[in-house]
């Protein structure tokens, strides 16, 4: 297997390192490494650049089984490399539903045999995310895929006994309920943010209290049954205040933001184009603020994708017809960077722990979210955030186009990518072969 | 740039076609005079003073707006309509004399005769023009005109008015190249 | 502008040139011919994805009387139910040579999705989608409470107009807010909070939940359609407490000021919100509406279409 030195670079914390990687590990890491074997080793130039650990996304749609037209586990992996990412958490709501073992350990399998980043499937908390019966949970876990999160993403685990039964359920094995919290109730039809705004485009609204209701009623069920709970993509404000006011009482609690909820506003929306059409809302300004605040302050723990593919007939359609959803793997590092390090809210090793830590620790992803250092799996990604760069929805790895950042700037990008040691992407393009075929 | 009717020509002329107007028509009563807006507008307004001076006696005037008849809209920008005014009574039965400040292709009229079919029946219709600079398209003449203009087409005829020019004259420009 | 999208879209001198074309518009509607060639030659095409029969047959009216060829395209169901999408529909009537596409949706922002697709390359005129706007509608309005407050001319300065009903649904009242702002009126909506949209305050407009109070304040009252399945929604507890509170029976008329007028977008829930007696009064000028709806239909495809192609525009 080929050697690699990572030359040039700086770490999070500000260090100027080289990084020699054998096997598919780290073997040295110093301000000029002394091993021989760097001589023949393949260099890859970091100058300018922050080496990070490979980022972890705890949610991804990624479409397989079942809408292969919009996205595979193939090309979605591809997508994840380009953006830096070493593993993403492929989310339950695929035809079939990933409610069994026999589904999640396809997944699972087909993340392997694309080899550029690990897949680990989500298993649905119930049956067909109907909501009402739990799905093999257990089964899951068991599985190859290791399950650990469940999640009936798309949908709200509503029932209030239903969530209480999941939660205490698998406490057995160590896992996590994350759920999309959103009252469907007050929900009906909702199209986007509810407020002046939705009022003068005439779109059926979407409260924030439908979110904010769902967090409360968990965070309490978490804490009676001294379970673990997952916010997927908090929105509001007051969600934010939510989650911080339970840990503060010591409730096992994560939350997750997405890169678009950091960056865009419902304002968008007067376009009345599909493409900023996503479950939940984007919301205001303010709520923007709390939610770039709540990440700098660990409120909330993890940025996620929420990426979801969809094929162009989904979106080329009045506003009320679209499909919910926007593509996030290949940008979310720097709208991260554009909005939490350029604005001076985060470090960047903050950025580390948000986007590859915490997820990992979240997920319990053990070989991922490792801080580099001699003996660790090379999970790494490479950042330049003084190289810009304009998103091209022609040019994206994902098999679909719907990015809302078409045509936008962004000051840095993910310069390489390596898995187990191996690049999938340098020089910002992915690497053809891997495995070091 | 040269001045072809001059503030006294223009008055002189429209007293003359004011008496030719009550000539044929055997005085004021039977007609109704209809300016082609902008500036046929004022200058049936002017003709209707003219004959009310010379009679002592009130003539039936009004505006016509032609746009929505014309044949060239797609071809010019938008044009704002203006509001048709049509004298109490109508035009039912009467002697019509149309009027606008200079007769060229003949398409105005035209459309002129068709907006007119929108308001009524009148017994005849008439034509009156401050200048006739030739060049017709269509088969139409001029009862009554102030003075014929020979010009070229590449030459272009400015009616001013004081009403809304300031001053009162018609200008012939040749435009170069 | 080449399309009529919103009145929100509108300046106050593009408000007033459409109010003045369509009275030229309206005298010649009352003429002895209706019928001028104005349009002649050009493809206007009513594609109602939602049933309105009264909505279609103005605008079809209006394409007459200015000579276009008129195709009507009644797309049932939408993309949303796997009908034909609007895309698709969109490009058919663009290979068939469409100058103007008339839309009504179910969908809001239906209509501007389309002008700012590659789909058509007509003008688009909103003919009311979903729960955001109704553009022509709040024209015909306008040139209505015009004609008889303001003798036919200028704008609304000075007089106070309520709105009242469903306004939460409703896309006749948005384009009203708007339209009556900009013309200088003084808007009251009055409904059940429920009915009150969200964020509501922020609009240039005052709110009351009291029909009574209001009445002997305004000039005009916009009297809304009041969807029965709204009841189902909890809305309001039932009709009955609906008409009791907010219904324009002759008790309430006995409230309004003198010169004052009645309207209503039709059709109307006769019982519900209005009343037989308030819907036939003096004062009602709902049928008035309808012929009015015409006219200003004719002034919008007349300026929008009339000029030279993308041309048309330097007064709208």
């Amino acid at each position: 297997m080929t050697d690699y030195l990572i030359d040039g670079g700086v770490l999070a914390h500000g260090k100027n390192v080289q990084v020699l990687i054998s096997d598919g590990r780290i073997v040295e890491i110093d301000r000029i490494v002394s091993s021989p074997n760097a001589v023949n080793a393949v260099r890859v130039d970091a100058r300018n650049c922050l080496i990070l650990p490979g980022f972890v996304d705890l949610h991804t749609h990624l479409r397989e089984p079942g809408r292969e037209d919009s996205e595979t586990v193939e090309s979605g992996s591809r997508a994840a490399a380009k953006g830096g990412f070493t593993a993403v958490s492929a989310m339950a709501n695929t035809f079939p539903v990933a409610d069994t073992a026999g589904v999640v350990e396809q997944v699972y399998a087909l993340g392997q045999a694309a080899g550029l980043c690990d897949v680990f499937p989500i298993g649905a908390v119930t049956q067909g995310l109907a909501g009402q019966a739990l799905a093999e949970l257990g089964a899951m876990a068991d599985s190859k895929a290791r399950v650990r999160i469940f999640s009936d993403d798309g949908n709200c685990v509503f029932d209030p006994i239903v969530m209480r039964r999941a939660l205490e359920y698998v406490k057995k094995f160590n896992g996590v309920i994350a759920q999309h919290a959103q009252d469907p109730q007050l929900t009906k039809d909702a199209q986007m943010n509810e407020g002046f705004l939705s009022s003068r485009l005439g779109m059926k609204g979407w409260p924030s209290v439908a979110e904010e209701s769902i967090i409360a009623r968990d965070v309490l069920l978490a804490d009676h049954v001294k379970s673990r709970l997952h916010v997927c993509h908090v929105t509001t404000s007051g969600g934010v205040d939510i989650i911080r006011w339970a840990k503060a009482r010591g409730i096992q609690v994560s939350a997750e933001v997405t890169p678009h909820h950091l960056l865009l506003t419902e304002d968008l929306a007067t376009s009345y184009d599909p493409m900023y059409k996503v479950n939940p809302p984007l919301r205001t300004q303010k709520d923007v603020m709390a939610l770039r605040e709540g990440l700098a302050d660990g409120t909330i723990d993890v940025v996620a994708t929420d990426h979801a593919p969809h094929s162009a007939e989904s979106k080329e359609c009045e506003w009320q017809a679209a499909a919910f959803g926007m593509l996030g793997l290949e940008t979310a590092f720097s709208i991260v960077q554009a909005t939490m390090i350029d604005t001076k809210m985060m470090t960047w090793s903050d950025l580390a722990d948000r986007m590859s830590t915490a997820p990992a620790l979240i997920g319990g992803y053990s070989d991922h979210g490792q801080s580099l250092r001699v003996g660790s799996r090379a999970h790494i990604a490479i950042v330049n955030p003084t190289r810009g760069w304009q998103v091209d929805r022609d040019l994206v790895a994902s098999r679909s186009k719907n990015t809302p950042y078409h045509g936008m700037e962004f000051s840095g990008s993910v310069v390489a990518t390596f898995f187990r040691g191996v690049p999938t992407v340098l020089d910002s393009k992915l690497v053809r072969s891997n495995n070091g075929n | 740039m040269s001045v072809a009717l001059s503030a006294v020509d223009i008055s002189r002329a429209l007293t003359r076609i004011a008496h030719e107007i009550l000539e044929r028509n055997g005085g004021p009563d039977s007609i109704v005079l209809m300016g082609i807006p902008t500036r046929g507008a004022f200058l049936a307004s002017r003709l209707a003073n003219s004959i009310a001076s010379i009679e002592g006696r009130e003539v039936r005037v009004g505006t016509l707006d032609i746009t929505l008849h014309r044949d060239d809209l797609r071809l010019r920008p938008l044009r704002a309509l203006v509001p048709t005014m049509t004298p109490l009574g109508g035009i039912e039965g009467r002697n019509v004399i149309l009027v606008d400040d200079v007769l060229f292709s003949g398409r105005t009229i035209r459309a002129a005769l068709d907006a007119l079919g929108e308001i009524g029946r009148p017994k005849s219709v008439q034509l009156a023009a401050l200048v006739d600079r030739g060049h017709r398209e269509l088969p139409i003449r001029a009862d009554y005109v102030g003075k014929n203009l020979p010009t070229s087409k590449a030459q272009s005829v400015k009616v001013h008015l004081s009403e809304i020019d300031g001053v009162d004259e018609v200008l012939v420009e040749t435009t170069e190249g | 502008m080449r399309h009529l999208l919103s009145t929100a879209d509108l300046s106050y001198a593009q408000a007033n040139k459409i109010l003045d074309t369509a009275k030229e518009m309206a005298r010649i509607s009352e003429g002895p011919v209706k019928k001028l060639p104005t349009l002649r030659g050009r493809t206007i095409v009513n594609l109602f994805f939602e049933d309105s029969t009264r909505t279609r047959i103005s605008f079809e009216a209006a394409a007459k009387r200015l000579s276009a060829d008129v195709i009507n395209f009644s797309a049932k169901g939408s993309s949303a139910s796997k009908g034909e999408s609007l895309k698709d529909t969109a490009q058919t009537l663009q290979a068939m040579g469409a100058d103007a596409v008339i839309l009504r949706h179910s969908a809001s922002g239906a209509a501007q999705r389309l002008a700012s697709s590659h789909w058509t390359t007509g003008s688009v005129i909103n003919a009311g989608d979903g729960t955001h706007e109704h553009p022509t509608q709040a024209l015909l309005d306008a040139f209505t409470i015009r004609k008889h407050l303001r003798g036919g001319t200028g704008d609304l300065r000075g007089l106070t107009v309520a709105i009242v009903g469903d306004i939460l649904h409703s896309r006749v009242a948005r384009s009203n807010i708007h339209l009556l702002n900009l013309l200088g009126a003084q808007v009251i909506l009055v409904a059940p909070p429920t009915l009150i949209p969200l964020g509501a305050e922020k609009w240039p407009v005052q709110i009351s939940y009291d029909l009574d109070a209001v009445l002997p304040l305004v000039d005009a009252v916009m009297m809304l359609r009041v969807q029965q399945e709204r009841m189902n929604d909890f809305f309001f507890p039932t009709a009955r407490e609906y008409s009791h509170y907010y219904g324009l029976n002759s008790d309430r008329l006995k409230l309004m000021k003198p010169n004052s007028l009645i309207m209503h977008p039709g059709p109307m829930n006769r019982g519900l919100e209005i009343t037989a007696e308030s819907a036939d009064s003096a004062r009602s000028v709902i049928l008035e509406q309808v012929t009015n709806g015409v006219s200003v239909r004719m002034a919008v495809l007349y300026l929008l279409l009339a000029g030279a192609p993308n041309e048309g525009g330097d007064l709208i």
